[in-house]
Formats: structure tokens, C-alpha cells, sequence
């Protein structure tokens, strides 16, 4: 405050620059100190263990291409290109497992070491230092807010891609016969798709009116205890809606699992295999399958 | 809000409207262990498909009618649960064992009707 009172009486010949002027000012004076700065930036980004998962040449590298991006932002105050340069690096970072705070550090980082060089810069003309920071800050803030939220935007993408293809692979209910659904399940099952399972098994049941389920997992290698006790639980919640289902294809594993739990076995019906257990499925609903000639 | 009780041929019928209070779940139980020697019915439906929630409270009653109503000579079958209802029910390790189910009223009539051919 004392210092604004003090800009009053003195007659500061710059005082008129523009906010355009001042950035075109600190724009140079990065650009002269570039490889100085870089280097710091790179060097403050080790210290504090930020990007771990990458080797210290690729951060270098990439340290100067975003140190590049980010003065040509402050230059244009255009952020397109910045906005598609952050989509860009996260595309590429992201698989490596760097995290958003690590990004945001990084940024964060920049921006303190780059306004460390303008009070080291303008140390003896602190009105001058204050414009300059004036135009600086908004423009810096501005970048590290484009680059966090770049980089939030792509990891939600990468997850919604992702669950995207969880969702088809999830598994499809098919009538065989009427009144009887086959649930083949290929893969791992993780806590998420068994609850989808269910709920698209339970919804199978009462749209085509189903009387047995044969729910088949040859294709299951292993099972944890939570995703056993949700078979058990499916198994149970389609009695509730009057299916009977048949279990086929367990492996040694699974077995194994379920006994480990404890599954009392009297409300599991299980076949060996997907042939057997639609034949027990015929026989519970009543069909007979009759071979009328010779297979040729 | 007492749930009516209908008669049809040798089964008595009991729809829920909605969600019950405690009370009109007793007096169901009440009213339909009565009802099943009055009539000499061989069979009770009850269906549940207006119930888009069911307690615990709820399940109980629903299993000891199913008890009661086999002690006094008959059979329950217990229709119409909803997909989601029925699995939080097992969720919340509500099975309701020993206790026949069906997908509706339809399907519920049909199982008795199978049961009766072969019994009689």
C-alpha cells in the first residue's frame, strides 16, 4: 500500500506502458534466458520428484518443448495451441501413469521459477516489477488452468473409453429354446461387470420369461471370493424371480473357491459342462430331444 | 392399507398395492393363515410386483406366511419380485428359503396347476 502512495509523486516515465508492451517485455526476457531457466525448471521438477515414471532426458525434452509452448502462450494469449499441445502430452503420459497432481506440479513449478527471473530481473525498479507481474499472473494462471484442465479432459476420455469396452465386452443373455437363456461369460470377471451380469441376467429372465438359466464359465479361468459370492447371490436372486440356473463349466479353481467360501451346494446346480447342462435344462422344462434319421 | 384377498378355484390370491406398513403386513398374515383352512384352499399366491422396495421386515413376514401357511395344510409361492428388488433381498441375505417363487401370477398358477396333476 505504501508503495502505491509512493507512485503518486514519482514520475515514472514507463508508467504508461501497456499490459501488451510489459508482455512483450517478459516474453524477450524469457526467450534470452531460455536454456538458463529450462534447466532450473528441469532441475526444481527432480528435486521434488515430480515424473518419476519418466527418464530424465524425456523430461528434458519434453520440459523444453512445454517451456516453449508456454512463452508462446504468454506471447499470442492464444491458448488453442497450448489447449491442443496439453491434449497431446497427456495422450502420451497418461499410459505412463503420471498423475494429475504431477502435471499440475510441474506447471505450477514453471510459473514460480519464471516469476523468481523477474524478481531477480527487476529487483532494483519494484513499480516496474509489479506492472510486469500485473500482466504476468492472469497470463500464467490462465496457462496452468488450460494445461490441468487439458490433461483432467483426456484421463476422463481414456476412462470413458475404457468402460466403453468393458461395456462390450460385457456378456449377452441368448434364448436357445423357449423359456431357457444361456449366459455364456468369457473372461475376467471384475466386481463391476458381475454386477452388470446380474443385472442384465435378472432383466433377461423377465423379458423372455425364462424358467432355467444355464450360466456358463469355461471361459473364466479364476474367480475371487467376491466375485463367487456375487454367482452365488445371482444364482439365488434368479430363484426369487422363479428361474431355476444351472452352473457349467467350473474349473478345478473355481471349485475351489467355492468351497473355501462355503457355498452350501444344495442351492447350486451345476453341470460339468455347457452340453450337459442344457440337456438338464431340457429335462427340467420338459423337452425331449429325439434324433430322426442318421447324421450323414 | 389392508390388501385384499381373492378367491380363485382351491388358491387364494393376496396382491400387495405398494409399499406396506408393519401393521397391514401382520394383519395379511393374520387374514391369510385364517382364510386357508376357512376355504380349505390347497394354495396361496402372493404377488409383489407393486413392491419396488422390500425390507427385511417385509421379507420376514413373507417367509413365516409361507411357514405358518404349510403347518395349516397348503402351499405358498411368492410372485411378481422385481429384478432389482430381488437382488438387494439376496444382498441383504434375504433368500426367502423353503418358499416357492414365480416370475407372476401367471407363472405362479401354472406351478401350482403342475403340482396339483401330480399330487392328486
Amino acid at each position: 500500500m505504501a508503495k502505491r502512495d509512493g507512485t503518486l509523486t514519482d514520475p515514472e516515465p514507463n508508467r504508461t506502458e501497456q499490459p501488451s508492451e510489459l508482455l512483450r517485455e517478459l516474453v524477450a526476457h524469457l526467450r534470452q534466458n531460455r536454456t538458463q531457466l529450462r534447466e532450473e525448471w528441469v532441475v526444481r521438477i527432480t528435486e521434488t520428484r515430480l515424473l518419476t515414471a519418466m527418464t530424465k532426458e524425456e523430461i528434458f525434452a519434453e520440459a523444453t518443448s512445454v517451456y516453449d509452448s508456454y512463452v508462446e502462450a504468454l506471447e499470442t494469449e492464444a491458448f488453442e495451441a497450448l489447449q491442443a499441445y496439453a491434449r497431446n502430452l497427456s495422450e502420451r503420459i497418461i499410459p505412463r501413469g503420471v498423475e494429475t497432481h504431477e502435471v499440475v506440479g510441474i506447471v505450477l513449478l514453471l510459473r514460480d521459477v519464471l516469476a523468481r527471473s523477474l524478481f531477480a530481473k527487476y529487483q532494483n525498479d519494484f513499480k516496474k516489477l509489479n506492472r510486469i507481474l500485473d500482466a504476468y499472473e492472469p497470463a500464467a494462471n490462465r496457462i496452468a488452468n488450460t494445461v490441468a484442465v487439458g490433461f483432467v479432459q483426456e484421463r476422463e476420455r481414456v476412462i470413458r473409453q475404457q468402460q466403453e469396452a468393458i461395456r462390450e465386452l460385457s456378456t449377452p443373455v441368448l434364448q436357445v429354446r423357449e423359456r431357457l437363456l444361456i449366459l455364456p461369460i468369457i473372461g475376467v470377471i471384475d466386481p463391476q461387470r458381475a454386477r452388470q451380469l446380474t443385472e442384465q441376467l435378472l432383466r433377461g429372465i423377465r423379458t423372455n420369461r425364462a424358467k432355467v438359466v444355464v450360466i456358463d464359465i469355461t471361459g473364466v479361468a479364476a474367480m475371487d471370493v467376491t466375485v463367487a459370492n456375487h454367482l452365488v447371490q445371482t444364482v439365488e436372486a434368479s430363484r426369487l424371480l422363479g428361474a431355476t440356473v444351472i452352473v457349467t463349466g467350473l474349473s478345478p479353481e473355481i471349485a475351489q473357491t467355492l468351497v473355501t467360501i462355503g457355498v452350501d451346494l444344495g442351492k447350486m446346480n451345476t453341470v460339468g459342462d455347457l452340453q450337459g447342462g442344457i440337456e438338464q435344462a431340457e429335462r427340467l422344462l420338459g423337452y425331449k430331444v429325439e434324433t430322426l434319421a442318421e447324421p450323414r | 392399507m389392508e390388501v385384499p384377498i381373492l378367491k380363485q378355484g382351491a388358491v387364494l390370491i393376496a396382491t400387495f398395492q405398494a409399499a406396506l406398513s408393519d401393521a397391514d403386513l401382520n394383519l395379511l398374515r393374520m387374514g391369510l393363515v385364517q382364510q386357508v383352512v376357512k376355504f380349505r384352499s390347497r394354495a396361496v399366491i402372493v404377488d409383489v410386483t407393486a413392491m419396488d422396495v422390500m425390507d427385511s421386515f417385509a421379507s420376514r413376514t413373507l417367509r413365516e406366511i409361507a411357514h405358518m401357511i404349510r403347518l395349516r395344510g397348503a402351499e405358498t409361492v411368492i410372485v411378481g419380485i422385481q429384478p432389482e428388488v430381488a437382488f438387494a433381498m439376496v444382498q441383504l441375505g434375504l433368500t426367502l428359503e423353503g418358499v416357492a417363487t414365480a416370475l407372476d401370477l401367471e407363472e405362479g398358477l401354472a406351478y401350482l396347476n403342475e403340482k396339483f396333476k401330480t399330487t392328486n
